[in-house]
């Protein structure tokens, strides 16, 4: 394997999985909105259309539920389609397909009708694009049998996703935080496919484990160096696949530390992180020297104003706070 | 307006070109496996021997075998929730789609889907969807891939009227004129959505006019007449298949039985349903078999005879086929080789 580095963003690294698929696989073709002629409203397939022409990068009119539908159908058919929902608040208007159709098919077949899409939308908030364009609902989606749940958090995942998830037969569900797509940074010259099975340890920590995945990665980190200033060795895991959950890797991690603290930028209630947490006490009870606890965006539709969006999503401070609660 | 074709009405009415009297005992014949096929579904669902939701075709059976002449067996079909004809007609065996209904391990979805969602994958027959509308965008996605491949198929999409208040309904519509993908839209237009009438509904109950405004040719054709049924949809079929871009027949009928057989029915007037009746598409091809002399009693019971042995064998099949153990109960979620 290459040491050779090379610079990239967020974005960058998604376009190169895209093009990349295209370019191993003539089934795969890119649908969505403003995909094509605009480059993606946020950009990530600048540039594709003039690579691979209007039939593979195919801008749609706003219509989620029947181009989801019809990649869901396309991929019945044999193709291996990427499609793209600006935003997983529209994905709502699509959720009758992705429920109905794409997670149920298999099933309501008797195993005749697999299901090979990948569906990418951004979600999170950050940008003060308010109350119908930045709430975290993959923990919704992570309710449902049939499909699969990825969160690329780091431009490795970016970068290697894709290729492994379009190799899935079954629908696999990619949420990219609005807030990561200019994340910039070095990623190995000759970085591809990744698995989409397990979570990954980022940094390792002997006092507790802090458990989270996409947007709130960063500020996890964050969070675990001011810890390490004061002298609490924070142990971070980046779930990476949140259906289905790498419980491997979280309960090791909490038979380490004897403590945990959940961080998603879903509301708290009926969330992924109430998820996690039940798993922990199911499977970990005893290993634990203190309640689980959760770090998560206030109950409320998100507001416009930037102070109010702050303080509505989990803060690296606020995690330092409640890891100082559980470590006592 | 309403894109009719010029001779629209020499598609409503077959006209002169009569198919000869074999095929049109075949139509008969697959007419009645599907009325006998139900017939015996109500009575096995009185008899408990069947559960769930039960849609009965029941007067609607010109539709599905009309349709089905013009397809090609590499073609493919969407269907609904009240699909026995649908898949009857397709050719799916009896026996699986019985031990469906029955939800055993030999059911053509492995007793998984029940009469709702009936699928045979190796007929491209791409099952039934239960919600109204949904499968609209399942045909658009399945024409796209048959269009980006170069492939000449044509992908049949059955619906009810009640799907035309979906927005699937319009976003599909336009995105298959858009796309110029090749679909054959089959409306079957029984004046019902469960229990609303259309006109109570819909604004504008031309369904035809409404789907030429999307820029496809669209007509009407009468439900009830198996002829006029194949006339219209081998002429809509060659022309997607040429590469005409999508179609859409507007296919009036009538269903002769309540919604489910959860029904009551309150909301239909008998002298309606008794009118339509007298337009029994089964009735109507034999009678005019029978004047052309061209069916004697004999053959007609003959033909009978030999589909309610079928019949009974395929209910004896699917009592004696086997449960799927319990132990699979998860096996359909995941593809196995899913990494």
């Amino acid at each position: 394997m290459s040491t050779e580095q090379v610079k990239t963003t967020y974005r960058e690294a998604m376009r190169a999985a895209i093009r990349e698929a295209m370019q191993r696989d003539d089934r795969v073709f890119l649908m969505g909105e403003d995909v094509g002629r605009y480059g993606g409203c946020f950009a990530v397939s600048l540039g594709l259309l003039e690579e691979f022409g209007p039939e593979r990068i195919r801008d749609t009119p706003l219509s989620e539920s029947a181009f989801v539908g019809a990649g869901i159908g396309a991929a019945m058919a044999g193709m291996r389609p990427i499609v793209e929902i600006m935003t997983v608040n529209f994905s709502l208007l699509a959720l009758d397909q992705i429920l109905n159709n794409a997670a149920t098919l298999l099933h309501m077949s008797g195993g005749q009708c697999n299901v090979p899409l990948v569906i990418r939308m951004t979600t999170g908030a950050g940008r003060q694009v308010a109350a119908q364009h930045s709430h975290s609902l993959e923990g919704w989606y992570t309710h449902i049998p049939g499909i699969k749940v990825l969160a690329p958090a780091t431009l490795e995942d970016a970068r290697g996703m894709l290729w492994t998830a379009l190799q899935d037969p079954d629908p696999v569900l990619i949420f990219e935080h609005g807030s990561l797509y200019n994340l910039q940074g070095l990623l190995a010259a000759d970085a591809g496919p990744v698995d989409i099975r397990s979570a990954r340890v980022c940094r390792e920590g002997g006092d507790v484990s802090l458990i989270t995945y996409g947007g709130t990665l960063g500020k996890a980190l964050s969070a675990a160096d001011q810890l390490g200033a004061d002298g609490i060795d924070a142990e971070v895991i980046d779930l990476r696949s949140l259906r289905p959950l790498d419980d491997t890797t979280i309960m090791t991690s909490v038979a380490k530390t004897h403590r945990s603290v959940i961080v998603d930028e879903g509301w708290r209630t009926g969330s992924l992180s109430a998820e996690v947490s039940a798993r922990i006490t199911e499977q970990a009870f005893y290993d634990l020297d203190a309640p689980v606890a959760r770090v998560c965006s206030a109950e409320v539709p998100m507001p416009y104003p930037r102070h109010l969006e702050e303080a509505a999503l989990p803060q690296a401070d606020g995690i330092v706070a409640a890891v100082r609660e559980v470590v006592g | 307006m309403s894109r009719v074709p010029q001779d629209a009405a020499a598609a409503v009415r077959p006209g002169a070109g009569r198919p000869d009297a074999g095929h049109q005992k075949d139509l008969l014949r697959q007419m009645l496996l599907i009325r006998r096929f139900e017939e015996k579904c109500v009575e096995l669902y009185s008899a408990a021997e069947i559960r769930g939701f039960v849609h009965l075709y029941i007067g609607e059976e010109a539709v599905a075998v009309g349709v089905n002449q013009a397809l090609a067996p590499d073609d493919a079909v969407v269907s609904t929730y009240r699909e026995h004809g649908h898949a009857l007609a397709r050719g799916l065996p009896l026996e699986s789609v019985m031990a469906e209904m029955y939800g055993k391990t030999t059911g053509c979805s492995h007793g998984r889907g029940g009469s709702m969602h009936l699928f045979d994958i190796s007929r491209r027959f791409y099952g039934g969807n239960a919600i109204v509308g949904g499968g609209l965008p399942l045909a658009i996605g399945i024409a796209l891939a048959d269009k980006m491949r170069g492939e000449e198929r044509v992908t049949a999409c059955f619906f009810g009227d009640g799907a035309v208040a979906e927005g699937e309904f319009h976003e599909c519509m336009n995105l298959a004129a858009l796309w110029d993908l090749p679909v054959l839209f089959c409306c079957e237009n029984n004046l019902y959505a469960m229990g609303t009438a259309l006109d109570r509904a819909q604004a504008q109950t031309d369904l035809a006019l409404r789907a030429g405004t999307y820029g496809m040719p669209a007509w009407p054709v009468d439900g009830m007449d198996v002829l006029a049924v194949e006339h219209a949809a081998r002429r809509a079929a060659e022309a997607v298949r040429a590469g005409g871009g999508p179609h859409f027949l507007e296919l009036r009928t009538y269903r002769f039985r309540a919604h489910s057989m959860y029904d009551p029915d309150r909301y239909r007037d008998k002298a309606e349903i008794e009118q339509w009746k007298q337009r029994d598409p089964v009735e109507t091809l034999t009678a005019r078999l029978r004047d052309a002399r061209q069916l004697t009693d004999d053959e007609l019971a003959a033909m009978e005879d030999e589909l309610a042995g079928q019949i009974e064998a395929s209910v004896a099949a699917a009592r004696a086929a086997p449960d799927e153990p319990t132990e699979t109960l998860t096996t359909f979620v995941y593809s196995p080789e899913s990494s």
